[in-house]
């Protein structure tokens, strides 16, 4: 498990990291922990010419209450985020997700902003991003800009990030009071989601004020499980409610084939798991 | 929890020592193949092969050897190992088709992964990127995958010399063999008999991947007057032999070395190509060379194990006595036959018939050429195959009969009061009691408050429901008479050799030529000699696993290493001690009739007189006073051939929920209790089930090697073949009940592939007892929830229609990378 030849820098701040990122171009590639990317590097399957470690630069780690929002920044290992009290407190359902993730040793070196920007759709925080509306601050060649989960997630390893671009922040809105789960199913117990549903809801003296569903690997990128959403709102959260509302989640998924899953059964699984998330959610 | 049977001697055996080897491997402390490097060491990488069939038009080297820090690149026909092929050792038929397999390919390949050309170079990272340099012109062929396609009229031969893609049938024919009845005739009587019943049943056992934790390397160091070859081998001695004739390298000039090496699983038996490349590079570059696979390499080309379609035919009387059982097997080879690979299936042929008095038994197995890779031995080796197809019909058997699975087993399992009992296949099982380790299994397991609950969870609709899954199994190990080998035309015997050296303080090294990979001989061995010499457990060394220091042996495989290893040390501490008794007597002045020998002492009977062993190490090493002849020596040599196999067995029990939403499957509890004869050491004891259980768990469970349609390997890495962790296992309720085998003088059997063998068919029949009521009858394996659901579906008449898999589909993870198109995928 060779890789192939390949530069390293490890700058100690931002605009160090677009600068090499912009000097070497097409063939630089961000290290972020490494989780995803070593192993390809390691099999071969990518070959950039130098790698851009952002573990140098303090200013990425770290989590802050700022108010309405808990801001993430992009090199916090989920380590740090399923520990955090403003994460357990305001944005509990990505603590909930975090906690799935692989092993200890891998949520030891990993990070949000890493999985993010690897944005492949078996992923799990990409769906907790995209349900609960974060923001995502991206500094770059021309300086910086804040872009909605939903319009960061392009394709199968594709997002917003352009050349020269770093993710460095993510900015989630609270949900305090809200009740969330994250329902993941997989081959074992470490291995990625076949699918996953990410589910929080505000429950007002029994029935459904408000939802927020993501879906991980049932399509390109994350998806955002709308119809299901407006379904449940003003719902009871009972049994027969939820499930009926969850029939709803295959609407906009191109869910993938795989050896583990056909397209049928991710759909069947989709919705068992929406249905149960959202009840485990409302509790 | 876990209990194991008392001790029933006092000392060392039965002891649950801690084993004296942890603690330099779980530290790191010490060093496997791929840590050993002589100065000078060049590296090998090899170009192997992306189609599994094609024909090799050219191969382009010149770019490759003019890359940074290449030392050569060879292929076959640089290297003129053209004409040297790899060793099978076990023709089963006189008339079996054993295709050549090269060192390196040269005209066609028949596997992906097989090797077309190799690249040396001063470091490993250099050999690899030359290798990827190496330009081979391939004319792609249709791959053979199919062993039933493949052997049809005008189907494309894996290798066109041979003229078919059989390789042998072999068959056992208890009529013919004088052993019992006819099974044809057993077959239609019951088809004519309106109170008989005939049951047939295919079960498919998938390919599996062996999957030891070290991957394999190879060190050749050929400065020295011996060659000294370092592998990571589970057969040091038989790959020394093999080396010989496979390259004609004398073998009094191989040293080989199996340092502590991380697993093997039967996945370590082999002689490879690779160290057959290394030797003879070495030896023409006259520098150290070595090889370390990496873990997508070891997947991919290591051999594989199972992967045979099983046809089964059980025929019964109505009141549940078994009348006959006939088996046809296919079993696929890969592309060439792997050391003793033909013969895996036929040590299967043996134990279909397991724990039941069956009175008409027929097996035919056709070993079958595919475009895939080798398959070879893989933890259990033809029994777990054997055990699952017996232990899953006699599960349909029960049904069709209407009666209780366990119930059904004790009418036709052997009674503890009829062994020595001579089975169909001609064996005899020495000893058994099958109805002490079922009892106390199902208490242990509360068998019928499952029953209960299984029975409330239909009622109610619950859509989890629970089954219950049986497994009572039995397994020949100790492999293996010499004169049985003989009879199966295998080509070695099955003896293994044991030396003890007394030393002149006292303290004593045995040599052992079963060497460990893990199993934990060191401690188990010390503690055997600490008992027979009465000597303290640490002045116990055991020594293994070079050629110079343990010249003969026979190595690791089939649970032998206690039943046939570990006698042949006690039989060497015997000549220890009498010799020592001869001194002894003539240091005490007595007569060697009136000497007792306890606790590593020797006492005049009736005195106070007496002399301890390491005196009398001492006084030989000394040789001032020896008896008139002596040779001044204590040290004795012992090779031991088992006059039978031993025959371990138990019951295993296994509770599995089965999600019928989302066709999760659950262990829920899992009790086994084995009978493996006398235990030297429970801690070993545990330690072997937990891991077997794992690994026969994961057969059922999790495990599969896939090929694409292409002939492609498509769970290359761990990533996608789904090995489980003990987050996907329950905490499992080991139990040892101890029937001595009477056929060694430790009563031992052994232990080493029971929970493999086990458990597999004990988690199928629980998940299809789960379901069964929905009108579900058989789930192949590994039973996912995919295929538990699609089952689940079919049943309900819920036809599903499984869209086109795509197995390079991305967004699953690593193994979705289409490792022919990589660059699209990564960004």
């Amino acid at each position: 498990m060779i890789p192939a030849q390949f530069d390293y820098v490890k700058p100690s701040s931002v605009d160090e990291a677009i600068q090499a990122l912009q000097e070497a171009g097409d063939d630089a590639k961000i290290i972020a922990g490494g989780q995803s990317l070593l192993p390809v590097l390691r099999l071969r399957l990518a070959a950039p010419t130098l790698l851009v470690d952002l573990g140098g630069i303090a200013e990425l780690r770290g989590i802050r209450d700022e108010g309405d929002r808990v801001a993430i920044g992009a090199m916090t290992s989920y380590y740090d985020i399923i520990r955090d009290e403003s994460v357990q407190q305001h944005v509990a359902l990505l603590g909930q997700a975090t906690e799935t993730v692989a092993d200890n040793q891998v949520r030891h070196r990993g990070t949000l902003g890493g999985s993010l920007a690897h944005a492949d759709p078996a992923g799990d925080l990409g769906a907790v991003a995209l349900a609960l509306d974060a923001e995502l601050v991206i500094a770059g060649p021309s300086g910086r800009r804040t872009v909605p989960a939903s319009e960061f997630f392009v394709d199968y390893f594709t997002t917003a990030l352009g050349e020269g671009d770093v993710l460095t922040e993510i900015r989630f809105p609270k949900y305090t009071g809200w009740g969330s789960h994250y329902e993941k199913f997989n081959r074992t117990a470490q291995a990625w989601s076949m699918v996953a549903i990410a589910a929080a809801v505000r429950v007002e003296g029994g029935t459904i004020a408000e939802a927020r569903v993501g879906l991980t690997n049932m399509g390109s990128t994350p998806i955002r499980a709308t119809g299901v959403e407006q379904a449940l709102v003003g719902q009871p959260a009972t049994a027969d409610a939820v499930r009926a509302a969850a029939d709803r989640v295959t609407e906009g998924t191109a869910a993938p084939s795989d050896a583990d899953a056909a397209a049928d059964y991710r759909e069947h699984l989709a919705k068992v798991l929406t249905g149960r998330a959202v009840l485990a959610a409302a509790g | 929890m876990t209990t194991t049977a008392e001790p029933t001697t006092p000392g060392e055996i039965g002891r649950a020592r801690v084993r004296k080897e942890d603690a330099r491997l779980i530290t790191g402390r010490t060093r496997y193949t791929d840590s050993i490097t002589p100065a000078g060491t060049l590296h090998i990488a090899v170009v192997r092969s992306t189609f599994a069939h094609a024909r090799i038009n050219a191969i382009d080297t010149a770019p490759a050897k003019s890359a940074p820090g290449v030392v050569g690149v060879y292929t076959a026909a640089d290297l003129g190992v053209e004409s040297v092929g790899l060793p099978n050792a076990w023709p089963i038929t006189p008339d079996q088709k054993t295709p050549q397999r090269p060192l390196l390919a040269s005209s066609a390949v028949h596997f992906a992964g097989e090797g077309v050309a190799v690249v040396v170079a001063r470091s490993a990272a250099a050999a690899k990127d030359a290798a990827e340099l190496v330009d081979v012109d391939y004319e792609p062929l249709d791959p053979v995958l199919d062993m039933e396609a493949a052997l049809a009229d005008g189907a494309t031969l894996v290798h066109p010399d041979l003229g078919t893609n059989e390789s042998a049938t072999w068959v056992f024919d208890s009529g013919e063999a004088g052993s019992g009845g006819n099974v044809a005739d057993a077959i239609s009587a019951a088809e004519a008999d309106p109170d008989s019943v005939v049951v047939r049943r295919r079960f498919i056992q998938q390919r599996l991947i062996p999957a030891f934790m070290e991957p394999r390397s190879v060190v050749v160091d050929p400065t020295g007057e011996q060659i000294t070859f370092y592998s990571s081998t589970q057969v040091p001695h038989i790959l020394r032999t093999m080396t010989s004739v496979t390259l004609g390298v004398p073998e009094s000039k191989l040293r080989v070395i199996a340092p502590d090496v991380g697993g093997g699983f039967g996945g370590k038996i082999g002689v490879l190509p690779e160290e057959m490349l290394c030797v003879a590079l070495a030896q023409k570059l006259g520098r150290p060379v070595k090889w370390t696979e990496t873990r997508s390499e070891s997947l991919l080309t290591a051999h594989h194990g199972r992967d045979q379609i099983q046809d089964i035919t059980i025929t019964a009387k109505m009141d549940g006595t078994v009348t006959g059982l006939d088996v046809k097997l296919l079993a696929d080879m890969g592309a060439y036959l792997g050391l003793v690979g033909g013969g895996v299936p036929i040590l299967g042929a043996f134990m279909f018939n397991a724990i039941y008095k069956i009175p008409a038994y027929k097996f035919t197995c056709t070993n079958v050429f595919t475009t895939k890779t080798l398959t070879d031995a893989y933890r259990g080796a033809g029994r777990p195959e054997a055990t699952f197809a017996i232990e899953r019909i006699m599960d349909e058997l029960a049904v069709e009969l209407g009666r209780d699975p366990m119930e059904l087993r004790q009418q036709n399992w052997i009674k503890h009061e009829e062994f020595p009992f001579t089975t169909v296949c001609g064996l005899t099982y020495d000893s058994g009691n099958y109805e002490q380790a079922t009892r106390q299994a199902m208490e242990l397991f509360d068998y019928a408050g499952l029953r209960r609950e299984q029975e409330e969870r239909r009622r109610s609709g619950d859509p989890v429901q629970l089954g219950i899954g049986i497994s009572t199994f039995t397994e020949m190990c100790g492999l293996a008479p010499s004169r049985v080998l003989g009879s199966l035309s295998y080509g070695a015997g099955g003896w293994e050799a044991a030396s003890i050296r007394m030393l002149a303080t006292g303290k004593v090294e045995v040599i052992t030529g079963a060497s460990a990979h893990g199993q934990g001989h060191e401690t188990a061995f010390s503690q055997i000699v600490a008992d027979q010499l009465g000597v303290p457990f640490e002045d116990v060394e055991i020594l293994h696993g070079d050629t110079q220091i343990s010249p003969k042996g026979l190595d690791t495989y089939g649970s032998r290493s206690l039943a046939v290893g570990g006698i042949a040390i006690v039989d060497a501490a015997q000549k220890v001690i009498a010799k020592a008794r001869r001194l002894a007597a003539h240091m005490l002045e007595a007569d060697e009739k009136d000497l007792e020998f306890a606790n590593g002492t020797f006492t005049v009977r009736g005195t106070d007189k007496g002399k301890a062993i390491q005196e009398i190490a001492f006084a030989a090493f000394m040789a001032h006073d020896l008896p008139e002849g002596m040779e001044p020596s204590l040290d004795a040599d012992a090779v031991y051939d088992p006059e039978n196999f031993s025959f371990p067995h138990g019951t295993h029990l296994a509770a599995i929920e089965v999600d019928t939403e989302t066709g999760r499957v659950d262990v829920r509890k899992y009790v086994c209790v084995d009978d493996v004869g006398t235990v030297i050491n429970p801690l070993i004891v545990e330690g072997q089930v937990h891991g077997g259980l794992a690994q026969g768990i994961a057969q059922a469970l999790f495990e599969e090697a896939n090929y694409d349609e292409q002939g492609t390997l498509v769970n290359a890495t761990f990533v996608d073949y789904t090995l489980p962790s003990s987050a996907d296992l329950p905490s499992f309720d080991t139990h040892v009940v101890s029937t001595p085998a009477t056929s060694n003088p430790l009563g031992v059997k052994g232990v080493g592939e029971a929970g493999t063998i086990a458990s597999t068919p004990a988690i199928v029949n629980g998940v299809i007892d789960a379901i069964r009521h929905l009108g579900v009858s058989d789930v192949e394996m590994p039973c996912t929830s995919q295929r538990v659901w699609r089952a689940i579906q079919d049943a309900r008449g819920r036809s599903t229609q499984e869209t086109p898999v795509d197995t390079h589909s991305p967004g699953a993870g690593l193994g979705s990378i289409d490792p022919n198109n990589p660059q699209g995928e990564v960004q």
